[in-house]
């Protein structure tokens, strides 16, 4: 069969990537969140080798000291310690290895089950597509946090339920999309004519339309990155999230809770953390948006 | 402009029906037996046991349970909590004007700085101004609200002590037959000093609660406001000679704000979500900490009817602004 979908040569592979970069670049703010992003996932992965201590190792003698800095600091622990005397920087960084992993988790659960549904609801339409986007309406009526707090209360707290209850509430979004970027491709000529040469239903939905409705799907991956990360710590500070002792951000701001007017240290980083992680995230999602659709107006 | 309305109603019914059929399946499937639940610590032996489920309903096939509860629903019963044997519809409406009181402050607050710093962040382009407003619009956007709400709790309850730390009035304050407006009440029942506590402990929710709405309000009035700024009528009425203020506020705000209205409509949802945290941090007693209360105490009705209330007020929200939006943009009514 001869190929009639516009595949990229290597040459015009490297271009178009330089083009992006090129767009990506302009934006000041993307490129510090990128570089920020690139030094979280590197303090993750080398997590063992940069954290001081032990995450989970309790210096008993050393109760809630503060920064390193303020009077009263222990120059080995640089952020200080909390009420059971682990070091609050060691956790912050293991806790960085959580919200990557749900963030990653979440986005590929909720992209793959999303661009299914809205591929195979744009290819149908009819009575499938009224189906898949009642059901989607359903979930979006639902406040988000909600409908996941709810779900984790029925599948038990803790990281992989929460995980999978963000991803059923962040999906619909990934659906909608995609049925819309299918429905405005689906009868376009180069679709017509893959179509003509005798492409099947499978190879015209996944080869031919997909890769032409990506942009828009990356920008939503990326804005869902950083509510993944947000919900989950939500979560993990309401007691359902991830479980003591486990370092994840959220739920080391539930524990940190009934110390505020005390110790403020074990408040204030764990949260600065979050922030840090979402800021930057966000910052690329701008950066995404505007190199690779000009027409996706800032929202 | 009825065809319009009854279309926007009618595509609703199948949603409605999904939302029952959500909140009712979940709530089944929580685990835990409520009826162990009620029975405490003492336990309980199976005839008393086969007893309450019987009285209670939980041993009717699935299906009857169901359509009992949606036709229960039409008549307005939701069930009775089972923590404090009071009907959920009480319940929830007794919480609900805590949440609406401040979901209205926090939204209020929001359009109020969002809009403005939207309109003039698209003026001045490029200026640092517009860098400023929208790198915190960003920042905004970004926020845990439940440690933004720890942080603003430790400043101003805990270092300069000037608003309290939780609650919605000072202990000294009671009104009996108040309408459950704090703010309302609180001015109507005369009381010195009343009117003011109850500001006080409204002002770190509503801010925290108003931050995220904020950010997104004022990044799409931006968006919007650039978008009219460069249309055609914009630039004849600026070559007319009017004023760049009677241009920016006559002819470009006016239809800027059509899609911003929507904005704040849909921020609702937002608004519930954020409530949940908002509360749960500074002990307001609405219906988000009730949830959170009642999902805890696997409290089954109160849990499935706090879920479709939401969603109710989430959906009937929507098509208020839905419906606003035809009035406001005729082509969409007509389309």
């Amino acid at each position: 069969m001869t190929d009639v979908t516009p595949t990229p040569t290597r040459s015009e592979r490297a271009r178009l990537l330089r083009d992006f970069w090129f767009y990506f670049s302009e934006n000041r703010g993307a490129v510090i969140g990128l570089a920020v992003f690139v030094a979280l996932v590197l303090l993750a992965i080398f997590a063992p080798l940069i954290a001081p201590h032990s995450p989970t190792l309790q210096h008993r003698d050393l109760l809630l000291t503060p920064p390193a800095w303020v009077a009263g600091g222990n120059p080995d622990f640089l952020l200080g310690t909390d009420a059971v005397g682990r070091d609050i920087l060691s956790r912050l960084i293991f806790g960085a290895r959580q919200s990557l992993f749900i963030g990653c988790v979440v986005v590929s659960i909720a992209l793959s089950g999303g661009i299914l549904l809205g591929l195979v609801a744009g290819f149908f339409g009819g009575w499938v597509d009224a189906v898949i986007m009642r059901v989607m309406d359903v979930i979006l009526a639902f406040p988000s946090l909600l409908l996941a707090l709810v779900m984790v209360a029925i599948l038990g707290p803790g990281l992989m339920n929460a995980m999978i209850a963000i991803a059923i509430v962040l999906q619909p979004h990934f659906a909608r999309l995609t049925r819309a970027a299918v429905m405005a491709e689906k009868n376009r000529e180069y679709v017509m004519a893959a179509r003509v040469a005798g492409a099947g239903r499978l190879r015209l939905m996944f080869r031919t339309i997909l890769p032409n409705c990506l942009a828009p799907l990356i920008v939503q991956g990326t804005l869902s990155f950083s509510n993944a990360v947000l919900d989950a710590a939500a979560l993990g500070f309401l007691g359902m999230g991830a479980q003591p002792p486990t370092p994840e951000w959220g739920t080391m701001l539930a524990e940190a809770r009934e110390f505020i007017l005390r110790a403020w240290w074990v408040v204030t980083f764990p949260g600065l953390a979050i922030l840090i992680t979402v800021l930057a995230i966000n910052l690329v999602g701008d950066g995404l948006r505007d190199a690779l659709d000009p027409k996706l107006k800032r929202s | 402009m009825i065809r319009f309305i009854l279309g926007k109603i009618l595509y609703l019914v199948p949603t409605f029906i999904g939302i029952t059929i959500v909140a009712f399946g979940f709530v089944r499937l929580l685990p835990g037996d409520p009826v162990l639940l009620l029975a405490g610590e003492r336990g309980i032996t199976p005839e008393r046991h086969a007893e309450l489920s019987h009285a209670l309903g939980f041993d009717r096939p699935i299906w009857v349970q169901y359509l009992d509860f949606v036709s229960g629903l039409f008549q307005g019963d939701f069930g009775l909590s089972l923590t404090t044997k009071k009907p959920v519809l009480d319940e929830f409406l007794t919480l609900f004007p805590a949440t609406i009181e401040l979901g209205l402050c926090a939204i209020v607050l929001a359009t109020l700085i969002g809009i403005p710093l939207g309109v003039l962040a698209a003026i001045k382009r490029g200026s640092w101004f517009d860098q400023m407003s929208m790198g915190t619009a960003l920042v905004g956007y970004s926020m845990p609200i439940f440690w933004w709400g720890l942080l603003l709790i430790i400043l101003f309850s805990g270092i300069l002590k000037w608003t309290p730390v939780s609650g919605r009035i000072d202990l000294l304050y009671y009104f009996p037959n108040g309408t459950g407006f704090m703010l309302y009440d609180a001015l109507m029942s005369g009381q010195k000093g009343a009117f003011v506590s109850a500001l006080r402990h409204l002002i770190l929710p509503s801010i925290v609660l108003a931050t995220i709405p904020m950010a997104v309000i004022a990044r799409q009035s931006r968006s919007a406001m650039l978008e009219v700024l460069g249309e055609d009528y914009v630039r004849t009425a600026r070559a007319k000679g009017m004023s760049p203020f009677r241009v920016v506020s006559v002819h470009a705000l006016r239809n800027a704000l059509i899609p911003v209205v929507t904005t704040i409509g849909l921020q609702i949802g937002m608004l519930m979500a954020g409530a949940i945290l908002t509360e749960t941090i500074f002990s307001w007693p609405g219906i988000g900490k009730w949830m959170i209360d009642s999902i805890s105490r696997r409290d089954y009705p109160s849990v499935q009817g706090g879920l479709l209330l939401m969603a109710g007020v989430v959906m009937v929200v929507n098509l208020i602004v839905d419906l606003l939006y035809g009035v406001i943009n005729p082509r969409i009514r007509h389309s």
